[in-house]
């Protein structure tokens, strides 16, 4: 695990963000009032199951919401102190791929099939840091060498589908780091990739980011990835955080029943046990959300309080928040 | 064509809730289509034009005081409205023959329609069968059997129709069986695919591992899962046959006159003459034409919609 | 590369194969004896009729016939002559075929300017107003029969408005006159791109649809490129890959428009070609047009699918 934090100066601040979808069916609230920091140098894990809301946060980040049917109702994004939704258009395209970038989780998919690696790679560097296309593909060569790309000359010649996908994952982040950015935004960096390729992966972004001062915030429903990269968590359900806390506590002390459900399903060298535990039952239609605590149907401590109102998120204790009824006084056991 | 049934294929039978309005409401298959359906509505007013047009060819005796093949050449070229001569009303003027061009309009009607419908039967019959057995068997069986499919679909279609079409005597079933012969090669592919992928799936593993027999595992398990794709391609089919229908008939070689078809009403306009000054005798046949086929285009986009949500773009 | 070009050729052999036999068995269906076919009323061949009797072999089972028929014509390009006058049937195909591939060229890149940008602009404008008036416009393009929009066009823009020509190649005989050419070329190539465009505008909108939805184009959006570079760079190129096969996959359609159009324009291509065979049964003319069409189809596909080779890198590496 990473050393602990010494740096507090706050990076990105998103405040009470609500981002909802406006579908044919209904209202879905992807978002639902999320508030956390992202610190300098820091390494912020984002956990949940899919449909939790934790990509949409980042592409809010983005500003890459599709929209429609997407649309960012309230809240704030601060990046150094500065409203990201406040910029216009333009002011958002210099920040994306220079001071924010971000790595997708389909290297497959994610890299334009028709223009060679070099190219892909080249042109945020020309878009963001006026070099000409001569310059911009030297760097592109650095940038192979530095992402762990053996022959990089060769490499910037060929298409996308002449790579592997470890490969192209690794064009990807070179593609993010092309500028320097201050913020790596990894949305499942790894899921789609081999065992061995994943750690690979991994190594290489702990690498990076020791070398630069960047933050990274790392999009995953894998706790193995937390344990070995995050300096802090934050654990969302249904759109919602339900806990926040630093990558210690949250593994040796969960608070919330859905972060501890999801710690005994995490297979572990230490205790092998004969079957996998899962947490039963399923995440909630976002459609038809219940009116309480919206994990209380799976959860094994579940009163009638908890299925009838919603409890509000709190801090328990220096750096750790919960969004539970247990820790209130409201909590009768 | 239109309406879903409402009986076939529902799941779950209808019966008043007496657990709370929470719960989470079931409806039937039919139910869920016509509201998918619903919200196209360019497909509703698809299915309204059609349902019209099918109402003016089944009423058509009723909806005209001439009769479409009884006519008087004195009364040639009237255009639309009173004749001062005869005192008859003709509400969309006479042809060239001096029939009455709205009394041919809703008896070409029937010839039109008729022949689209019964065609889309045959194609829609040919094209499953090829497809389903050309899919079902694979290897050297389909391979040869989608070489012939290719080879038919390079040859513009419209060639073979008229090639057909100079070989037999022109009547209303050789223009069925015109339209027929080839245009099943659409549909066939279409079957075929959805059985290949089909074909992959669990359940039909399952039903062979339980020991059905071939065919009735295709007509059983593959086929009403291939409705969805087979249905758009037949209302697609309709309106081609149409367009087909139409053309045939204009060079001569489809519906015979005095038989009425909206195609062979346009028969007179290859005088450039009458194009010109007779304006009324080919723009309201050709506007049915472009109405119907438009109806139904927009019906088959809402079927696409309402089957089959994968489907849409 | 190369290896995908040859397994695309010996592809389109057995193609071509069964357009014959196809071909072949329409023919033996038409009317009166077989023969009747390499006849030359003009030149009076009564000898040269029995050689080609005993070549043919009508007495033969019809699998020996064709074999005959399949050698003359592979062999001698010999497609029997014309019922008309006794012109060999394909030195009289041969001749018209220059003005139909004008005609056709013309309306598919005509249709090409018109409906990609469409299609693009309703794909990245969905669901707005000019989404919905394209796509109402491409139901109506396609709703319409070809020969009636041509019927329309020659009433509005020849007969009324006297801008073009209301039919023919050119009027000046003596000259070639570049500007007689385009005025005569402009309605009826115009009114043949009508339905392709319709069509062609469509599958633009949901290619443009469809690559816009994938991650490459959300990369692009990340990397902070401006919409117009995202679209045009990155998007465009990708949708237009399966543009290729449409413009093949449309052809026969275009053939068949094309005989409307010509008949009614007294355009001298083969469709006009066909269409008098058709009314006076020259059968061996109607066989004749219809294989050099199909023969001509199956060659822009192999044109489309090396084309797509070309502008798709992943097929050079040779799968499928």
């Amino acid at each position: 695990m990473s050393t602990t934090m010494t740096k507090t100066d706050t990076l990105v601040s998103v405040e009470n963000l609500k981002t909802y979808f406006y579908t044919e069916d209904g209202i879905v609230p992807a978002i639902d009032g999320v508030s956390f920091e992202v610190k300098k140098g820091e390494t912020l894990a984002i956990v949940g199951e899919s449909g939790s809301g934790k990509s949409v946060t980042s592409l809010s980040i983005m500003r890459l919401i599709p929209q429609p049917p997407g649309k960012i109702l309230d809240g704030d994004i601060k990046f150094q102190g500065e409203s990201l939704l406040a910029k216009s258009d333009k002011e958002m395209r210099a920040i994306r791929g220079n001071r924010i970038s971000m790595i997708f989780q389909e290297p497959m998919t994610s890299l334009n099939p028709v223009y060679k690696v070099g190219d892909q790679i080249s042109e945020t560097i020309i878009l963001h840091q006026k070099k000409n296309k001569k310059e911009a593909l030297a760097e592109a060569i650095n940038l192979l060498n530095l992402v762990g790309i053996p022959e990089p000359e060769r490499r910037i010649n060929q298409y996308p589908h002449e790579l592997s996908g470890g490969m192209r994952q690794r064009v990807m982040i070179a593609i993010a780091l092309a500028c320097h950015p201050e913020l790596l935004i990894a949305d499942e960096p790894t899921t789609a990739l081999d065992v061995t390729i994943q750690n690979q992966i991994l190594q290489l972004m702990k690498n990076l980011k020791q070398k630069s001062n960047m933050s990274i915030m790392l999009i995953t429903h894998d706790l193995g990835v937390v344990a070995e990269m995050a300096d802090r968590v934050v654990v969302m359900y249904s759109g919602q955080i339900v806990e926040q806390g630093d990558v210690f506590t949250i593994f040796e002390n969960p608070k919330h029943p859905y972060t501890e459900g999801l710690l005994k399903s995490m297979p572990s060298a230490e205790k092998r046990v004969g079957k996998l535990y899962a947490i039963d039952g399923v995440v909630p239609n976002p459609l038809n959300l219940p009116p309480g605590c919206r994990f209380a149907d799976r959860c094994e401590y579940a009163t009638s309080l908890c299925h009838q109102e919603m409890p509000q998120i709190q801090e328990i204790n220096e750096n750790e928040v919960v969004r539970c009824w247990k820790y209130t006084d409201r909590w009768e056991a | 064509m239109g309406i879903p049934n409402p009986s076939v294929n529902s799941p779950v039978q209808l019966k008043t809730p007496k657990t709370s309005e929470k719960d989470l409401k079931i409806e039937s298959k039919a139910s869920v289509i016509w509201r998918r359906y619903k919200k196209n509505k360019l497909a509703v007013i698809g299915l309204l034009v059609f349902s019209t047009m099918c109402f003016l060819a089944i009423f058509a005796p009723l909806l005209t005081p001439y009769k479409p093949d009884v006519y008087d050449i004195l009364d040639q070229f009237l255009p639309p409205g009173n004749d001062p001569f005869s005192g008859k009303f003709h509400l969309m003027g006479t042809d060239a023959m001096g029939g009455d061009v709205w009394t041919r309009i809703v008896f070409g009607a029937r010839i039109s329609l008729s022949v689209a419908l019964l065609a889309c039967i045959c194609t829609v019959s040919v094209g499953i069968i090829y497809g389903a057995v050309s899919g079902y068997f694979g290897g050297w069986i389909d391979n040869i059997m989608m070489r012939i499919v290719d080879a038919i679909q390079s040859i513009p279609t419209f060639f073979l129709l008229l090639i057909v079409a100079a070989i037999i005597t022109p009547s209303l079933w050789s223009t069925v069986l015109v339209l027929s012969v080839f245009g099943w090669t659409g549909m066939a592919r279409i079957v075929r695919g959805e059985i290949l992928s089909l074909k992959k799936r669990d359940y039909v593993e399952a039903a062979r591992a339980t020991g059905e027999k071939k065919a009735s595992t295709i007509f059983y398990h593959v086929l009403p899962n291939a409705i969805a794709p087979i249905t758009v391609i037949a209302t697609l089919d309709i309106a081609a046959n149409i367009l087909a229908e139409a053309s045939l008939s204009f060079l001569g070689l489809g519906i015979q006159p005095p038989t009425p078809s909206w195609g062979n009403m346009l028969t007179s306009a290859q005088e450039l003459t009458t194009v010109m000054d007779y304006v009324w005798v080919i723009i309201f046949p050709g506007s049915f034409i472009i109405l119907t086929v438009l109806a139904v285009n927009f019906i088959g986009d809402g079927l696409r919609d309402a089957l089959d949500p994968r489907m849409k773009e | 590369m190369t290896k995908y070009i040859i397994r695309r050729v010996l592809q389109a052999i057995p193609l071509l194969f069964i357009i014959s036999i196809i071909s072949f068995l329409l023919m033996s269906l038409a009317p009166g004896d077989p023969t009747a076919m390499y006849e030359n009323p003009e030149a009076g061949n009564e000898q040269d009729l029995s050689a080609i009797r005993e070549q043919l072999g009508v007495d033969d089972p019809i699998y020996v016939q064709y074999y005959k028929w399949l050698k003359l014509l592979v062999l001698e390009g010999n497609m029997g002559y014309s019922f008309q006058d006794g012109q060999p049937v394909l030195e009289k195909i041969l001749q018209r075929v220059p003005a139909t591939l004008l005609l056709m060229a013309t309306a598919i890149v005509i249709s090409i300017i018109i409906a990609i940008p469409i299609g693009v602009f309703s794909a990245v404008k969905k669901y707005s107003i000019f989404d919905y008036f394209f796509t109402f416009t491409s139901f109506l393009g396609i709703a319409v029969p070809s020969f009636f929009i041509a019927l329309i066009a020659i009433l509005v823009f020849s007969l009324k408005l006297s801008w073009f020509p209301v039919s023919g190649l050119r009027e000046n005989y003596d000259a070639f006159d570049l500007w007689d050419r385009i005025h005569h070329l402009a309605l009826p190539s115009l009114t043949l791109a009508f339905g392709l465009i319709a069509s062609k505008s469509r599958y633009m909108r949901s290619s443009m649809l469809e690559v816009i939805k994938q991650d490459y184009v959300r990369t692009a959006r990340a990397k902070g490129l401006s919409e117009g570079k995202v679209i045009f760079k990155h998007a465009l190129r990708n949708a237009l890959i399966p543009i290729i096969t449409i413009l093949a996959l449309q052809l026969p359609a275009l053939f068949g428009g094309s005989l409307f159009i010509e008949q009614l324009f007294a355009w001298p291509g083969m469709g006009r070609l066909t269409v008098n065979a058709i009314f006076i049964r020259d059968y061996q003319v109607i066989m004749g047009t219809t294989m050099i069409a199909g023969v001509m189809v199956v060659f822009s596909n192999l044109i489309a699918d090396i084309c797509y080779a070309i502008v798709d890198p992943r097929i050079q590496v040779g799968k499928n």
